[in-house]
């Protein structure tokens, strides 16, 4: 059996190559056949592994940072009409490997779930519309004050109300939670908040006022952080587009695919789906960056980057609060930045340089361990004198 | 790694606080007075300079070691001080130290229960984020310990401690002197240093406070002598005299039995100076100046920054075997050959060690001495004297000359060198060349290896440096030399490729010419330094697409693209091409797999030369049929110019129909975008395509038969034909930030507008080309996307250079380690296999395997 003999290899190729043989390879190819391709293969395989000592690290750091001097630093979208505002560029791959907790422009993409993703746009729209955070501003069509029965009075607008599947007395409950008033009753299309607090006699009218400026502000429906909704067609199904981000509670939504639907917030990849999940899309924004400028740049390099940052599961920052202040050398932290906090701190602690990577040494003039510093020669003085004879 | 056997190896570098003791023991000298030298300009005993703590001047000998000048590493002094002073640089942690612990029993201020827990809780923190995690542990006991009342080991009460800056703690509005705080922090026990982070073998806290001044070696801080024969002295001499100077008149003060201010107040000065010899930018404290006003440049000073000691001694040194100059191209020379101008010859040397199988040859070098070439400029004994090659000592050395000695003979051909040009972003901004002597000034290059160094030739200069040993030279010639550096390890595919002239010759040779008369075509082949020429079939006219075939080995099978129209493949079978023509898509840097295939087939070093010749054939094409621009290339007949007029009108109307729309509120915005963004992105779409349009039109109507422009654009040797629309047709729509220009006057972006006026002309659309001329708002207009874009770029680079520092400080000690996992020094895994396959990038063909190719061949060969 042909299958057979693709699992004998499985140790020695890796998977992903192993489905490309079998892709290639035509149908009726006979087991003798198939079995020189895979030695082929192998062979090729072994001739293209990495050799040991490689600095990989550094090869990836000049493989991003090298096409990093052509990218342009203000690209924000350039064509295309249906497209959310998000960072792009060169600020955008810092903001990354800085490991920003609060980026520029988050912004989510959200599938939808069959058969919410082949239907209607009008019917998209509005469940777009129903993630989109919603102030009471934006679904009233007036906000009245009664100054003699200090009541505030919210006329709500029916149509949106509907659109977002809205009910005044659900409305009028959210609010009440929301404010310290207890009196908050929903009549009609209307929410009534009578202010019970008028303790004081005084003239004073401002909190009156004041709460009706904070209830424009209020949010009653949609999900916090959402700030802006655009659906749109991708690959012929719809899909919603977001300005701001809140993973956790759009995942909650049942209209949702969770399976497909990310943010380009990398923080709260890692808070709702964990570190693995964090690492692959960290990757996946800093390629999609570089795809965009137009650039070739192997994906093993920002791969690599990508693990560094998450290898002690929790993400990291190139940056000197993050992986450079885990480095165990006194000396190699000293020589990126603040070299005095360090002395000082190491002479404290009485700290030990084992020199055992790459700047200790340097300093010290020795040979770096790493590629062909790796490797020592010795001879066997003994043997010499065997040949001598 | 070996260090078991040597003794010259530096294993490990500890850390420590200097403590009183051995300040004293480590010292050679008291230093009892601030005068340097005496009348004679000898220094004087128990002065700043004294001989003892090591020498600068030429000629004096270290009266400690008795080395010369360069000899002798110097030696510590000491001074004991009259009144102990704090530390700046240990402040905080001084501060943190007097918080937490008990000014009567000196223990820390927590229960013993706290005590189990909080060092269970400084175990983990360390385990968890190392020496850091730690100290933020530490941090927060402070935290908790701050208000605590009374002691709960002795049940002293517990004053609160503040500290004013820069260095005065108050205890209940008290200020504490130096002493008193010494000797509280004598009290802490060693055992109770653990909740600190300290280490007591290391650091004992009353080390941070200074009773004996360490003054360091007179190599630390040399002494100028100016050309007048003044001696000008180090910034830190003068710090250590001003110390010297108040620690002695506060010893005369408290001897002679001052009132206690006048005390006070030279014990702060000596605070002072004791702190700004350390560091010179403390906050709220005045800068210690020069008599000329200039801030003295103290100890912290020296290590900080670029220019510090660390980034700019340490890790980075000054070399010597180097030359720079300006390059120039010479496509003549091979691509891996780097040509050195006669007089940088006679100047670098490469050591050879002289063998008794070598001797002659050696011995010629040095007969001609060190002006003629090639000669030798040094010879170098066994015991390591340096014996200089002159026209008088040039006989005698002649007979000295035995093996076991080294010649520093001149550069020659072939020698390896490392070639370099800043800025060097990427390994292959340093690769080795071998040497061609040619008469000139300056650097030559292939212009093909451009692309690596990203060089061009308006006035760039490289550097170029020759390894001095055996190992060196070999390590450069297997792992730096061009043809190891071939393939980029970013991307997978040659990064040398031909360029500019090379492209467009060769393009010229395989489209255009079709019949070439044999003797022609034999010509072309020797200007490319081609001799073999058995494959150019026997016919009297020849083709270009068969001339080219001359080059590719009789084996060589490839299919593949290129970016002609007419020719969209390109099929090579059994080294001739069959199909298409060689442009920048077969022959670019980066782009196409036919060089990559060259050189998986046949070798790196075949690959190379392939390239030279490749070069030197496109060139040889130029040279032999000629090739300029004119300016009749951009003209187009009379009734493009009319289609054109047309397009430009039409795009026009269009705008002032949207802008109208706009007015009468009809236009609907596009969801999430308010309705003057769906106009600007509507105006924007209908300009941008004017031009797209504009472009078709000029490329139908351009005189197409041989236009040198087109050419250039369509081989992608240079330009694109956006630049040929720009120039024939118009240049259109000016974008500035990714947006239609609307910044300058108010409501206007120039005032020769009216207010709000959306229409192309106010909004940067350009309607003349360059070859019409441009009015002056368009000029304008131009001239605002040129500084944008200026501007992009300055604040770009520094942005990136960052970048990169940061990346490769932390991404420098990750490589791949024997067993195939990727791991950093500390030996933490990264990767279990690179790039979870283990594929080098560098060694595959575009960064996978060609899994379809090995199939294929292994199909085609039949059982």
């Amino acid at each position: 059996m042909a299958s057979d003999v693709y699992s004998e290899y499985e140790t020695r190729l890796p998977g992903l190559l192993l489905q490309r043989v079998k892709e290639e390879v035509p149908e009726k190819t006979g087991v003798r056949k198939i079995r020189a391709i895979l030695d082929a293969v192998c062979e090729e395989y072994e001739l293209c592994k990495s050799e040991s000592g490689e600095a990989v690290g550094l090869i990836a750091a000049q493989s991003i940072s090298e096409p990093g001097t052509q990218m342009t630093l203000n690209t924000k979208h350039f064509s295309g009409v249906e497209e959310m505002n998000v960072t792009m560029g060169l600020p955008r791959i810092i903001e990354l490997v800085d490991a920003r907790k609060k980026i520029k422009t988050p912004s989510m993409t959200i599938y939808l779930a069959s058969p919410y993703n082949k239907g209607k746009r009008e019917e998209v729209r509005l469940l777009a519309q129903m993630i989109k955070e919603t102030t009471v501003e934006e679904i009233s069509e007036q906000i009245n004050v009664n100054l003699a029965d200090q009541i505030v009075e919210i006329i709500l607008d029916k149509e949106r109300i509907k659109d977002l599947r809205l009910k005044p007395a659900s409305i009028a409950k959210e609010v009440k939670r929301q404010i310290s008033e207890k009196n908050v009753v929903s009549d009609g299309s209307k929410v009534i908040i009578k202010v019970e607090n008028s303790s004081s006699k005084s003239k004073e009218v401002s909190p009156i006022f004041k709460l009706k400026e904070n209830l424009k502000e209020l949010v009653v429906a949609g999900i916090k952080g959402i700030n802006q909704v655009l659906p749109i067609v991708e690959n012929g199904e719809f899909v919603i587009k977001t300005a701001g981000s809140n993973l956790k509670k759009v995942l909650a939504l049942e209209f949702v695919d969770k399976t497909t639907t990310i943010t380009n917030d990398i923080f709260e990849i890692y808070a709702v789906l964990g570190i693995e999940a964090a690492r692959y899309s960290l990757f996946e924004e800093i390629f999609s960056v570089i795809e965009q400028q137009g650039l070739n740049v192997n994906p093993r390099h920002l791969l690599l980057v990508a693990d560094v940052m998450t290898s002690y599961g929790i993400i990291r920052g190139i940056t000197r609060y993050g992986i450079i202040k885990e480095k165990s050398s006194v000396l190699s932290r000293a020589s990126f930045e603040t070299p005095i906090a360090h002395f000082t701190k190491a002479a404290l602690a009485g700290e030990l340089d084992s020199l055992s990577s790459i700047t200790e040494n340097v300093i010290v003039s020795q040979v770096i361990p790493i590629g062909t510093g790796l490797v020592d020669l010795y001879m066997n003085h003994k043997n010499k004198k065997v040949k001598d004879k | 790694m070996g260090k078991e056997f040597f003794d010259n190896f530096v294993r490990e570098i500890s850390f420590e606080v200097l403590s009183p003791q051995l300040i004293k023991q480590a010292a050679t000298v008291k230093v009892v007075t601030p005068e340097l030298y005496d009348k004679e300009g000898y220094p004087v005993d128990g002065g700043l300079m004294d001989l003892r703590m090591g020498v600068v001047d030429p000629g004096l000998r270290c009266r400690t070691c008795g080395g010369r000048i360069k000899e002798c590493p110097g030696h510590f002094g000491y001074m004991p001080l009259a009144r102990p002073v704090l530390h700046v640089l240990f402040i905080p942690h001084i501060y943190s130290l007097l918080r937490s612990s008990c000014k009567e029993c000196g223990k820390v201020l927590i229960t013993e229960t706290q005590t189990e827990n909080f060092e269970e809780n400084l175990k983990l923190s360390e385990e968890e984020a190392g020496f850091f995690g730690k100290m933020k542990a530490v941090a927060k006991l402070a935290d908790e310990v701050k208000n605590v009342q009374k002691c709960p080991h002795c049940g002293a009460k517990k004053e609160k401690i503040s500290l004013e800056k820069p260095y005065a703690f108050l205890e209940a509005g008290r200020r504490l002197n130096p002493v008193e705080i010494r000797a509280r922090l004598e009290k802490i026990s060693d055992d109770d240093l653990a909740f600190f982070g300290l280490n007591p073998k290391t650091a004992r806290p009353e080390w941070l406070v200074l009773t004996m001044f360490p003054v360091p070696p007179v190599t630390v801080r040399p002494s100028i002598t100016l050309e007048s024969g003044e001696k000008s002295e180090d910034d830190l001499t003068h710090k250590i005299s001003d110390i010297v100077r108040i620690n002695q008149r506060l010893f005369e003060n408290i001897n002679a039995g001052a009132p206690e201010i006048i005390v006070e107040d030279l014990w702060d000065l000596l605070q002072y100076h004791a702190g700004t010899f350390f560091d010179n930018s403390i906050a709220q404290l005045p800068v210690a100046r020069h008599r000329s006003g200039a801030p003295l440049k103290t100890f912290i000073d020296r290590i900080k920054t670029k220019q510090g000691r660390i980034r700019n001694n340490l890790l980075g040194k000054r070399v010597n075997f180097s030359s720079r100059t300006v390059i120039t191209p010479d496509p003549m020379i091979d691509p891996d050959e780097v040509g050195v101008p006669f007089q940088v010859a006679l100047k670098l040397t490469s050591p050879e060690r002289v063998t008794e199988w070598n001797l002659e040859y050696l011995k010629d070098f040095l007969k001609r001495g060190p002006k003629e070439y090639p000669g030798a400029n040094y010879l170098v004994r066994p015991d390591g004297k340096k014996k200089k090659v002159t026209d008088e000592t040039k006989e005698a050395l002649l007979e000295e000359i035995q093996p076991g000695y080294i010649v520093e003979r001149h550069l020659i051909d072939g020698d390896i060198v490392i070639f370099n040009r800043q800025p060097s972003l990427h390994k292959m901004s340093m690769m080795a060349h071998k040497v061609r002597v040619l008469p000139g000034l300056t650097f030559r290059i292939n212009p093909c290896v451009c692309r690596p160094y990203n060089a061009d030739f308006d006035g760039d200069e490289m550097n170029l440096h020759v390894p001095q040993t055996e190992e060196a030279r070999q390590e450069a010639e297997t792992l730096m030399l061009i043809s190891t550096q071939m393939i980029s390890p970013r991307y997978g595919l040659s990064i040398i490729g031909a360029i500019q002239d090379a492209i467009s010759g060769n393009y010229i040779l395989t489209k255009f010419l079709k019949e070439v008369k044999r003797s022609e075509a034999v010509d072309l082949l020797m200007d490319a330094d081609v001799f073999d020429i058995r494959k150019l079939p026997l016919k009297k006219a020849v083709s270009g697409k068969e001339i080219f075939s001359v080059l590719i080995p009789d084996d060589f099978d490839y299919s593949g693209k290129t970016k002609d129209r007419q020719e969209p493949e390109l099929i090579i079978e059994n080294g001739k091409i069959i199909k298409g023509v060689m442009d920048k898509a077969n022959l670019g840097e980066g782009a196409g797999l036919l060089l990559r295939a060259i050189n998986k087939q046949y070798g790196a070093d075949f690959a190379l030369s392939f390239m030279g010749t490749v070069v030197r054939l496109g060139i040889a094409v130029l040279m032999k049929y000629g090739f300029s621009l004119y300016i009749s290339d951009s003209e187009v007949p009379q009734d493009a110019r009319v289609r054109i007029d047309k397009i430009l009108k039409d795009a026009e109307n269009a705008t002032f129909e949207l802008i109208e729309k706009y007015k009468n509120n009809e236009l609907e915005a596009f969801p999430g975008r308010t309705l003057e963004e769906t106009l600007e992105r509507k105006i924007m779409e209908k300009l941008n395509f004017a031009r797209s349009e504009a472009e078709a039109v000029v490329k139908e109507n351009i005189n197409k038969e041989n236009n040198p422009s087109l050419v250039l654009a369509l081989s992608g040797a240079r330009g694109s034909l956006l630049n040929l629309v720009q120039i024939s047709a118009f240049v259109g729509q000016q974008a500035l930030r990714g947006r239609r220009i609307e910044k300058g006057f108010f409501r206007r972006p120039l005032s020769s507008f009216g207010r709000d006026d959306l229409g192309p002309d106010a909004r940067g659309f350009i309607r003349n080309g360059f070859k019409q001329g441009l009015r002056p708002h368009e000029f304008f207009y131009a001239a605002m996307t040129g500084r944008d874009s200026l501007m992009d770029t300055a604040l770009r680079t520094p942005k990136s250079g960052y970048l990169y520092r940061r990346l490769s400080n932390s991404l420098q000690d990750i490589y791949v380690k024997s067993d195939g996992t990727v791991r950093a020094s500390s030996g933490i895994v990264v990767q279990f296999a690179y790039g979870e396959d283990g594929i080098d990038v560098a060694k595959s063909i575009g960064g996978t395997i060609d899994v379809h190719s090995i199939v294929q061949k292994v199909l085609s060969k039949g059982d």
